[in-house]
């Protein structure tokens, strides 16, 4: 089957020099959630702006649905919701309107049965009426999705959906985006959180200085990735790590006064349990346990940087 | 031709409209009854007739256009900055639509708005001034063009403007001096020689000239070359945005 959108060369290079995207290649398959990964400045809104027409591209070509997005930019728009990173949106305008605005600039009838399961699906049925600007932050996100839904789109971008939303909300957007890729929806989301990425994404793309660096599936790339650290820290300093704790792979950090343990997550055995029961045979007292992730993010620059870009 | 979109921004520039109607309609009435009052009563009782024309009567084509030129522009290029500024713009260059599509939507809704405000100043002049229209026909179509070319006008110095000072700053620089310069309280023909050579470079000569033929039958430039003017200023500004649109300048990134 012939990918929902190609993107094959594209370069953005701004008039100030500045190359935001370099030579990106990216198919993407009808029905599943991409998540586009990357550092701040990687390029992530720069694609989604010259793939939805904000941006123009310098080179390359991009299809969707197999409308070219210059020569046929009506018939490639029209499949295509956009989300922006910040909320856009008119203040005094009521959500209704601010909604159906959407639906007939993209050229659909009014159809109140399409709003309401729209609004419905993102809880902003009862704020239907209300207006804008007397929205909290959360649901100003969510007039921004079911704007970009109010046509029926076939391709969804999600420019950081859930930057700065509560817990609940994200959950509840998860779970809205669960029902769009059940209903054949195909979503591109950017994102800085792992969990996110991990629990919603079929695959992940990761893009730095303009390149896409990888494009993988989410299950093994988080195997391969997600790494996790175990920082045991001592009452006493020691100079050296006993000799019955040396086959665990420790190391000694913090002067002396802490012992760094790095395992994957995604094993069958994280051999945590015989490594505290080895530190307490060895007669070690000590004061803390933490364990920490790095965040995806700080995995990517560790990423480039070894990629020597 | 997206004609749902043409309507669906129209509707949503009306909306904004009617949310200040009060504001929006209100001021240019009361202003343009100062007007009357000042110019037409106090002044114009002094004046003598001009083209035959009582003086209050006179200046009614010139105070209607003074007002419909000064809101077409402000109306149209408040409504595309607007969307520059709070960031909703993405939305109009992601979506399905042509420059031409987007333009017709905006410029439409602000020159219903000013041709509305128009029709009311005129209504008011009734109460002021004895008034007759020669030529109703054309007095509506030239109000009509002048809205329509004032606002492709305005939605070009809306998509040109960085801030909400260039916004005003063109209106007031550019669009006052022009009217009043351009005979809507008086006749060319009292002008000295030199400027009345000057004056017809002022394209708002012709506009109000052709508005004024319209009402008594008299005119300062001959009413083929009104039209003329005003149909070439609407191509021009048509040409502009077709440009703007097909570079993205200020538009698009």
């Amino acid at each position: 089957m012939a990918p929902i959108l190609s993107v094959a060369g594209l370069g953005k290079t701004y008039d100030n020099g500045f190359v935001a995207l370099n030579d990106v290649s990216l198919d993407i398959e009808e029905g599943e959630i991409l998540a586009l990964l990357g550092p701040n400045g990687a390029g992530k809104t720069t694609l989604i702006s010259a793939i939805c027409g904000i941006a123009v591209p310098t080179k390359g070509t991009v299809t969707v649905g197999g409308h070219d997005i210059r020569d046929d930019y009506r018939a490639a728009r029209a499949l295509i919701g956009l989300v922006p990173q910040e909320t856009f949106l008119e203040p005094f305008e009521t959500v209704w309107n601010t909604v159906s605005f959407s639906r007939g600039l993209f050229g659909k009838r009014r159809d109140d049965a399409v709003m309401e399961r729209v609004l419905r699906l993102l809880s902003l049925w009862d704020k239907k009426d209300s207006k804008v600007i007397e929205l909290s932050g959360g649901m100003k996100r969510r007039v921004l999705i079911a704007k970009a839904l109010s046509h029926e789109p076939r391709v969804l971008f999600l420019d950081e959906p859930t930057a700065g939303v509560d817990v609940e909300l994200r959950r509840e957007m998860w779970e809205a985006m669960r029902k769009l890729k059940a209903d054949g929806v195909t979503i591109i989301l950017t994102t800085h959180y792992i969990e996110e990425a991990e629990a919603m994404a079929d695959r992940i793309a990761v893009i730095s200085r303009g390149d896409i660096l990888l494009v993988e599936e989410t299950g093994a790339l988080v195997k391969r990735m997600g790494r996790k650290e175990l920082k045991i820290e001592l009452a006493e300093p020691i100079d050296e790590i006993p000799p019955d704790l040396s086959h665990h792979a420790l190391d000694l950090v913090d002067g002396g006064t802490a012992l760094l343990y790095t395992y994957d997550r995604q094993a069958e055995r994280t051999g945590i349990v015989r490594l505290l029961t080895g530190v307490q045979a060895s007669g070690l007292r000590v004061s803390d346990v933490e364990t920490t992730q790095s965040s995806l993010e700080e995995i990517f620059v560790d990423l480039i940087a070894e990629d020597g870009a | 031709m997206n004609l749902m979109a043409v309507a669906a921004i129209y509707r949503f520039e009306m909306a904004r409209t009617l949310r200040t109607v009060w504001g929006s309609i209100v001021s240019p009435v009361i202003s343009t009854s100062l007007y009357f009052v000042v110019f037409g009563a106090a002044i114009g009782s002094r004046i003598e007739e001009v083209e035959g024309v009582e003086y209050g009567a006179f200046i009614v084509p010139g105070l209607i256009m003074l007002t419909v030129l000064m809101q077409s522009v402000s109306n149209a290029s408040f409504g595309i900055y607007f969307p520059k500024f709070v960031g909703t713009i993405y939305e109009l260059l992601s979506a399905p639509v042509s420059f031409l599509e987007v333009t017709a939507g905006y410029v439409l809704a602000a020159a219903t708005k000013s041709l509305v405000i128009g029709l009311i100043i005129l209504g008011t002049a009734f109460f002021f001034v004895d008034l007759r229209i020669e030529h109703p026909v054309a007095m509506l179509a030239f109000l009509v063009l002048t809205c329509i070319s004032f606002s492709l006008l305005g939605f070009i110095l809306g998509i040109w403007a960085k801030n909400f000072e260039q916004l005003q700053l063109v209106p007031l620089l550019l669009i006052t001096p022009l009217v009043f310069l351009g005979g809507s309280f008086y006749s060319i023909s009292m002008l000295p020689p030199f400027w009345q050579t000057v004056t017809f470079f002022n394209p708002v000569v012709y506009l109000i000239s052709g508005f004024r033929w319209s009402f008594f039958g008299e005119a300062d430039v001959a009413i083929g070359l009104s039209l003329i003017a005003i149909v070439a200023f609407t191509a021009i500004c048509l040409a502009v945005i077709w440009w703007i649109f097909r570079t993205g300048w200020r538009l698009r990134k």
